[in-house]
């Protein structure tokens, strides 16, 4: 038995996590072909490296099927109900920062906060028959966000991408969709809501609180938080 | 927990008890098409439902209550009077308490009639009453009517009144809006910025999306308007407090709200209903000195429910409540089509009355 270490599988976020782990004297390593999603450990005793989606880091860390995972904080958020009870945030890591915001048209210069959002909601579904769409893929968060605020009247509308082209498009009012610059947001004629984000996410360390931690297994987590230099 | 085979055996019972109370029997689909569902109660009942897709009837929910389907089919086909009865298993997400059953048991007693509100009230409530004697339960009433003739008689602009009413059924927010509609809060961000001037000026992005720049000028219009409105008088903001926090026994409440309807004339004819409803109920044979009146009862449930509402329950943590209704004609208007019938009901859940009974010695 070994102590499972699921970490996103490509791009940045693999390299960043890749980083983070070397400065602290543990060193991860695809291995075979480019292709091949296989990876070695060195620097800790015990530890098997998981490459796998960074979306499906959540479900798999809920499930137990891995010990360990790196993922952003907002996806844990979003794909967990009672997240708590699954998972223990062991430590940010400092990159992969992005916001989650809600953004509508500039032109709407008569909204600038959640309560203007409610109260024009409210108006759209008069004036035009249906609810306001907001295009997301943050389901839940948003849901909840918009919930705790008092604002009624909405939709959500699933968007998997592109997400800021759907208002020009006309699939969607608004939007709510994870944001680092903001760049994107103002080429397609948007701004975001007053008052705070809806979440400020970064790439986080997690720990399975489902998963099966046998004795040996505590051990290397243990080695692993004094390599890592995690206060546990 | 009681075993399934129990909770059916159960179930039946109750609905025979129902039918013999001159109800029909209906049966609804599980299969709910979405779309009715969201349309009523938006993003709310999808993180409370089942969803799921057909290929063909597109987005379909996991029936999250019967009430939705046994309306539909009334006003599609229903002649009047009617009372129905059902039985059958509900399915709700439970993501804030994973102890509580996400697929249960309700029986139904649903009662259209347009001749007298306070009787069919009546016959609901004592119905309920009288079944789940013995029980030891706690019955809860309210009366959300009440709460809309006070808000409808505000005084104050027909927009801010559309406001409260809208929100009627989420307390804190209802509270946020009467705070500063009252005057007792500043108005958001941003409002000042509007006062006058160019609201337009200085942009520079054109109009993306649905919501045209008539609908922007038209609410900057309402906002200026609003900006110049009195708050609405202290007292009255008072008197609405002491309305929702009334909690009081059925018949002393009633002179209660005598007193209030004075010096608020908006509820009047409400508080009329009140005091027919209740003597209504004790004609059924229910003692009124013995059941609470909340003023705030029925205000954070889902449902669509706009008058009398109740709940029984259990002194007992954890455990939901055994048995709710209330009157719901405004989902008659929604769901007819331009059709419309004063109806009220409620459901119980046999699962809870079984663990009850198990835990009496």
């Amino acid at each position: 038995m070994s102590v499972k270490l699921g970490v996103p599988s490509k791009g940045r976020l693999m390299e960043k996590t890749f980083d983070w782990f070397a400065e602290r004297g543990v060193t991860l390593t695809r291995t075979g072909s480019d292709r091949e999603y296989a990876g070695a450990v060195e620097g800790v005793e015990g530890v098997e490296l998981v490459l796998l989606s960074a979306g499906e880091i959540p479900r798999e860390l809920a499930a137990g099927r891995i010990h360990l995972g790196v993922t952003g904080s907002d996806l844990v958020r979003d794909k967990l109900g009672l997240w708590e009870e699954k998972l223990r945030e062991l430590e940010p890591m400092g990159f992969g920062h992005a916001d989650l915001v809600i953004a509508v048209p500039k032109a709407w210069v008569d909204v600038s906060t959640l309560d203007d959002l409610d109260a024009v909601a409210a108006a759209f579904r008069r004036h035009h028959g249906f609810r306001l769409r907001i295009a997301t893929k943050y389901h839940r968060l948003i849901r909840d966000y918009l919930r705790d605020n008092g604002v009624a009247d909405y939709q959500l509308v699933d968007s998997q991408g592109a997400t800021e082209g759907t208002v020009k498009n006309e699939t969607a009012e608004a939007i709510a969709d994870i944001t680092s610059t903001g760049e994107t947001l103002r080429a397609n004629h948007l701004k975001i809501l007053g008052g705070g984000p809806v979440h400020r996410s970064q790439a986080t360390l997690f720990k399975s609180r489902k998963a099966a931690w046998s004795a040996p297994d505590r051990k290397v987590l243990a080695d692993l938080m004094t390599r890592l230099g995690i206060e546990t | 927990m009681a075993e399934k085979a129990a909770i059916r055996a159960e179930a039946a019972r109750l609905l025979s008890l129902f039918e013999g109370q001159g109800a029909s029997v209906v049966e609804t689909p599980i299969l709910q098409p979405a779309e009715t569902l969201l349309d009523l109660y938006g993003e709310d009942i999808r993180a409370r439902a089942y969803v799921t897709s057909d290929p063909l009837m597109g987005e379909a929910m996991l029936r999250p209550d019967f009430t939705v389907p046994v309306v539909e089919m009334h006003m599609a086909e229903g002649a009047e009077p009617a009372r129905y009865t059902y039985a059958g298993e509900v399915f709700r997400k439970q993501e804030e308490d994973p102890h509580r059953a996400p697929e249960y048991f309700q029986v139904g007693y649903e009662v259209f009639d347009r001749v007298d509100p306070a009787a069919a009230d009546a016959e609901v409530f004592a119905l309920f009453h009288e079944t789940l004697s013995g029980m030891g339960l706690r019955a809860a009433t309210g009366d959300m009517g009440l709460l809309m003739a006070a808000v409808s008689g505000l005084t104050t602009t027909e927009r801010r009144r559309r406001a409260l009413m809208r929100h009627l059924w989420r307390p804190r927010r209802f509270r946020t809006l009467l705070d500063r509609f009252a005057g007792r809060t500043p108005p958001p961000d941003g409002r000042a910025a509007l006062a006058q001037g160019d609201p337009f000026a200085g942009l520079d992005a054109p109009f993306v999306g649905l919501r045209s720049r008539a609908e922007v000028e038209d609410r900057i219009t309402a906002l200026r308007e609003d900006m110049a409105t009195p708050p609405i008088p202290e007292g009255e903001v008072e008197l609405l407090g002491d309305l929702l926090g009334l909690r009081e026994t059925l018949d002393n409440v009633c002179e209660h709200l005598r007193d209030l309807a004075v010096d608020m004339p908006a509820i009047g004819a409400a508080v009329d209903r009140f005091a027919a409803r209740n003597e209504a109920l004790a004609a059924r044979g229910v003692d009124v000195t013995t059941i609470d009146f909340e003023g705030s009862f029925g205000r954070t449930t889902m449902e669509y429910y706009d008058g009398f509402v109740f709940g029984f329950h259990a002194d007992r943590r954890g455990l939901p409540a055994v048995a709710t209704g209330g009157r719901y004609d405004a989902l008659t208007r929604v769901l007819g089509r331009g059709r419309e019938i004063p109806a009220v009901g409620g459901v119980i859940r046999p699962e809870v009355l079984l663990d009850l009974g198990e835990n009496r010695v």
